[in-house]
């Protein structure tokens, strides 16, 4: 039989225990990173800024990243891709990416799988938009425990990579991965995933969709330099994260985010 | 303790040793732990090096300004100056590291006149808080169906000089 003190004590406790996991998913700070920077000494940490309302969804992003990374350009699987979401007046949420928005968005009508489209009248949306989604590069990156053999491996510049003479081929990171971003290539039957372009930005280039987007819509940057301009819009304007409470500190912001992206 | 004990152990020991010294010549040099600690950072150093020597396909529109330089002229006083070179005519360089500006080699590009790419931005999508609702529009099925590419019309480079 449990007393009154016993059972208060416990219950004092259990919540305690509780609540502290928690501060583990506190809200992402982009300038706790910025200070990171003087205990490693690293210079650079990457980041990246899509701006929503600036993208058409014209997909050349799309067709660029498929080219400049020898991802079989017919194939399904892709490392960025653009996503439409079309909400109607009675409430209802609509969202397609047919392959990948490879081809851009050249209809109006909604994508549902197995060859169907749906229909959606011009006067009955509220509100459409783009958004592109590439690899968050996590501060905390979940693909990366999971992996068994260490073929997965963060950079000190903060970029997920995959070794692929050492990928089994397990998938425990596709799976792994919330956002989605993972799959198998389709020849080297190895994890496959963004980089930024990683052969790319270390050689001072943009990634190959940054450079393929006409309207500016993509952006990379380094957020432990105060004064690039992708750092300055993170730090002083309104930007969001995709499933910020997995506590995977994604690095990928977005400007103009709305609650039915997911 | 009797023979029956020690017999496994001893087998036992041996495979363990057995494995730690496969374990010496099958795990590369250079595989450890990287800066980013045991959780985040074990990998073979080596992997680094070779994601960063990937080939650059897609070079730019600087790339291709010395010996294009009237078609930029052109393309620069147009709506179209902000769409790069590349995102028509094809990367400038080959998965192999063949160049286009390869005076030896100088390999074709292959342009993509299609509809499709055009459609890419100019089929109207009314959608509010996008950019493509601003980006005037046509209805392939109504506009000149029967034409298999709009360049045959309309100069990509200067698309506002009026019509072929």
């Amino acid at each position: 039989m449990i007393n009154r003190r016993t059972f208060l004590k416990n219950a004092a406790l259990g919540i305690a225990g509780v609540a502290l996991p928690l501060t583990a998913f506190r809200i992402i700070d982009p300038r706790k990173l910025m200070a990171d920077e003087a205990k490693s000494g690293e210079k650079v940490r990457w980041v990246f800024l899509v701006d929503t309302y600036k993208c058409v969804g014209c997909g050349l992003c799309v067709k660029a990243c498929k080219t400049e990374n020898e991802i079989p350009y017919d194939s399904s699987v892709t490392r960025t891709w653009v996503e439409r979401y079309v909400i109607t007046k009675d409430g209802k949420f609509h969202a397609d990416t047919p392959k990948g928005a490879r081809d851009g968005f050249t209809t109006t009508k909604i994508d549902i799988n197995e060859g169907r489209f749906e229909d959606i009248k011009n006067s009955d949306i509220e509100k459409a938009y783009f958004v592109p989604k590439l690899c968050n590069q996590c501060e905390n990156p979940p693909c990366v425990q999971v992996c068994p053999v260490g073929a997965t491996y963060q950079t000190s510049d903060g970029i997920v990579l995959v070794d692929r003479t050492w990928c089994i081929g397990c998938g425990y990171c596709i799976m792994g991965c919330p956002y989605g971003v993972r799959f198998f290539h389709p020849i080297y039957h190895t994890a496959e995933k963004c980089n930024f372009c990683y052969h790319r930005i270390s050689k001072g280039m943009k990634t190959a969709c940054v450079q393929a987007c006409p309207f500016g819509a993509r952006k990379i940057g380094n957020i432990k330099d105060p004064d690039d301009p992708v750092t300055k819009i993170i730090m002083t304007e309104r930007v969001g994260v995709l499933k910020e409470e997995y506590g995977t500190k994604p690095q990928v912001f977005y400007i103009g985010l709305d609650k039915e992206v997911r | 303790m009797k023979n029956h004990v020690w017999r496994p152990l001893i087998v036992t020991a041996g495979i363990v040793i057995l494995i730690l010294l496969a374990r010496t010549v099958i795990v590369p040099k250079d595989f450890g732990i990287g800066e980013r600690g045991y959780m985040y950072g074990w990998h073979r150093k080596g992997n680094e090096q070779d994601w960063k020597n990937f080939k650059v396909k897609y070079q730019g529109r600087e790339y291709c300004k010395d010996c294009h330089s009237d078609k930029l002229e052109s393309i620069n006083k147009t709506p179209h100056k902000i769409i790069q070179c590349e995102n028509c005519h094809g990367p400038a360089g080959t998965p192999d590291g063949i160049m286009h500006y390869d005076p030896d080699k100088l390999p074709k590009l292959t342009i993509d006149k299609s509809r499709g790419l055009c459609l890419r931005c100019h089929y109207p999508l009314p959608y509010p808080t996008s950019g493509r609702a601003k980006i005037r529009g046509i209805d392939p099925a109504a506009h000149n169906p029967e034409v298999e590419e709009c360049v045959s019309c309309h100069n990509p480079h200067n698309p506002m000089e009026g019509l072929r």
